[in-house]
């Protein structure tokens, strides 16, 4: 049956079924409603053989649960932008000692100036951690991706942190009715987290040696390697996720219109609008697809190489800026389809720190580009054209 | 059975690694170490090649505190507390600086850890360089002497009234000079639920500019001088004092160590020696540490 719940609420329940031993973060907007759901679930003893911890930063958080996971215990943590950056040192270093941590990222704007608005500056920081990305559209996608991190992170193929990304405000505020899993179900389909190493007197293991010039490269290749195993693990769960719930949410890209020549190309929620504005477009005759990226860690490469081998245009909304280049997506996607496509590459950074993105910018960018009123190339859409100051 | 040293790759005479042994030992393996960044981190747990006989943990240079304290709540979820003590070995860089918010955090939250700062009073590791534990006047590569400046300048800080100021139940410095008593404490240390905070004052030969036979000696007379009072609190009382039968002026422990040997002819030498004399006579005071010569 079907609830009305708000986008926290629908990550922390998930969570809850979960059932993880040790859930530890930091209050920041909009992640806050997250952990604060899980700490009144915690008050009334709904979790059990688990211990809930307010650390005094992200920093100390994410190091709680680096030594929590290092001792067998599941963990989760939420966090966004300033957070998730104060973070990223702890990150890096779960990454490498292979800790399959899985947290969610409200994705929100990175200060300065400061913003408690979406877009996706914060999580693009963390690309070369070595954590798995998942960027969802809705709160159901939110609801449903807890349980398969988890049993995609500690897979011993894998084993790495998963950072699930969700729209700040967009999601996380947004009322939509869930169908809430059922704890059953959960149960079922993740089993218990049976580490393949971790910190006991019992055996004792050393964790996080240093690693002279002679032994490090062998570690970050292995990283490389789980990374490229993560692809074939998440593929299958997603796909066993799908056959379980009736709810497939598609692989590490998910396409509408397949035998398009141009594509709109996105992560996150902005895909719903993107989705509405090529429905309309298609009743209109205009010959548009829409890929949604999902996975942005690892890369989904050979699934849009295919994709987009015979397209002609390919239109990339971004919701951060590599500044001194352009929009990342776009950069992982040109660098993904060279010598594979010689579709044109359209870039539009929308919607930084929180700034509406009205259907009528994207209907405008993809008409423009379909009608050749635009150059291949990147551009700012949706900004008010103002003087600078400097210089 | 050894549970730490085999093979490590500390100094001859390194202090810090006397120390370690000492801490293992007294809790006989039953521990989970949790070792920032740092001298002790390099000596003991490279590749293929780990000191450890117990598990252990190096996760970053400013995180101990937090790691130790994910390690003892994943010990409580799990049903486990019985497997051993949580234990952090730092280095004094790690926990009175670039660590201190940390070890704020898992102080404030009662986690039942015994954290033990190693301290040689200054970043070892790297080639001595000052940290909010290296004492006044000593030559660090960060501080180094001058024609103008005597070395570090400002004082040694207070973290025993740090972590008493966070009501932790129980507190004490130690030495490495006093082996048995860094046990005792160890010992002891484990018995109060919460955190625990011992600091252990360990001579590094290369940093102090000592001969590596003279560790004892020098770690025994910065206690002799009344520079390093070992002290004992139990919730928040002073329950234990070393006391000293004629307590020796600072000189004799300065002279002994190359980082102090320029106190002797810099212009500034004879202020900063008073200054640390000022440190061991108020000490001496405060904690009591005279055995007064009958009348």
């Amino acid at each position: 049956m079907k609830k009305v719940v708000r986008g926290f609420y629908a990550v922390a329940y998930s969570v809850k079924l979960c059932k993880p031993n040790v859930i530890c973060a930091y209050p920041i907007t909009p992640q806050t409603e997250i952990v604060e759901n899980l700490a009144a679930m915690y008050a009334n003893g709904e979790l059990e053989n688990c211990v809930y911890i307010t650390a005094e930063s992200e920093f100390g958080a994410a190091s709680i649960l680096v030594g929590a996971s290092a001792a067998g215990a599941r963990t989760f943590t939420a966090t966004c932008s300033q957070g998730l950056i104060l973070m990223s040192e702890v990150l890096f270093n779960a990454a490498g000692m292979r800790l399959p941590i899985v947290l969610v990222n409200t994705n929100r704007a990175m200060s300065a100036p400061l913003s408690i608005w979406n877009d996706h500056q914060d999580s693009m920081a963390m690309r070369d951690a070595g954590i798995i990305q998942l960027y969802v559209e809705n709160n159901q996608e939110a609801h449903d991706a807890i349980p398969q991190a988890y049993k995609i992170a500690e897979d011993k193929r894998v084993l790495l942190p998963f950072m699930i990304c969700m729209d700040g405000y967009k999601l996380t505020h947004a009322y939509e009715p869930i169908e809430l899993l059922e704890q059953d179900f959960v149960d079922s389909f993740l089993p218990p987290y049976e580490p393949v190493a971790y910190l006991t007197t019992k055996k004792p293991l050393t964790f996080g040696a240093y690693a002279p010039p002679h032994v490090y490269m062998e570690f970050r290749v292995a990283m490389q390697r789980a990374m490229d195993r993560a692809r074939d693990v998440m593929e299958k769960v997603f796909k066993e996720w799908a056959e379980a719930t009736g709810r497939d949410w598609g692989g590490h890209i998910a396409v509408d219109y397949p035998d398009s020549k141009v594509y709109a190309i996105a992560m996150g929620s902005v895909v719903g609008l993107i989705r509405k504005v090529v429905e309309d477009l298609r009743k209109d005759g205009v010959n548009v697809g829409l890929i949604k990226i999902r996975t942005f860690r690892p890369f989904p490469v050979d699934e849009l190489r295919e994709q987009l081998k015979d397209a002609e245009k390919v239109i990339v909304f971004d919701r951060a800026v590599s500044f001194g280049y352009e929009g990342p997506v776009s950069i992982e996607l040109k660098s993904a389809l060279y010598n594979y496509s010689s579709a044109e590459i359209y870039s539009f950074i929308v919607g930084l720190g929180g700034r509406d993105i009205p259907r009528t910018l994207i209907e405008d960018c993809i008409r423009n580009v379909v009608e050749g009123k635009e150059k291949p190339g990147y551009s700012f859409k949706g900004y008010k054209e103002f003087e600078e100051v400097f210089p | 059975m050894r549970y730490f040293g085999k093979g490590h790759g500390g100094c001859p005479g390194c202090g810090l690694a006397i120390a370690v042994k000492n801490v293992v030992e007294a809790l006989e393996g039953k521990c989970f170490v949790v070792n920032p960044t740092g001298c002790l981190e390099i000596i003991s747990s490279q590749y293929g090649r780990s000191a450890w006989n117990v598990p252990y943990i190096h996760s970053l240079f400013e995180n101990a505190a937090a790691v130790a304290a994910g390690i003892e709540a994943a010990l409580r979820a799990l049903g486990r507390k019985d497997e051993g003590h949580v234990v952090v070995l730092a280095g004094d860089g790690a926990t009175a600086d670039i660590g201190v918010g940390c070890i704020s955090g898992a102080f404030d939250r009662k986690h039942d850890i015994l954290y033990v700062c190693l301290d040689n009073e200054a970043y070892q590791n790297t080639g001595n360089q000052q940290s909010g534990l290296t004492p006044p006047g000593s030559n660090t590569t960060t501080t180094p002497v001058g024609k103008v400046m005597p070395g570090k300048v400002g004082e040694k800080k207070d973290m025993i009234a740090f972590a008493l100021a966070h009501r932790v139940p129980y507190v004490a410095t130690a030495s490495v000079g006093y082996p048995a008593d860094i046990r005792r404490k160890v010992k002891k240390a484990v018995t109060f639920e919460g955190p625990k905070y011992i600091q252990i004052h360990c001579p590094c030969v290369t940093g102090w500019g000592i001969d590596s036979s003279d560790t004892i000696k020098v770690a025994r007379l910065a206690v002799e001088t009344g520079l390093y009072p070992l002290v004992e609190y139990e919730y928040g009382k002073l329950t234990t004092v070393r006391k000293i039968r004629d307590r020796k002026p600072v000189e004799e422990y300065l002279k002994v160590q190359r980082r102090f040997r320029h106190l002797f002819t810099h212009p500034k030498g004879k202020e900063i020696i008073e200054m640390l004399q000022k440190i061991a006579d108020e000490n001496a005071e405060r904690f009591g540490l005279d055995i007064k010569k009958k009348a």
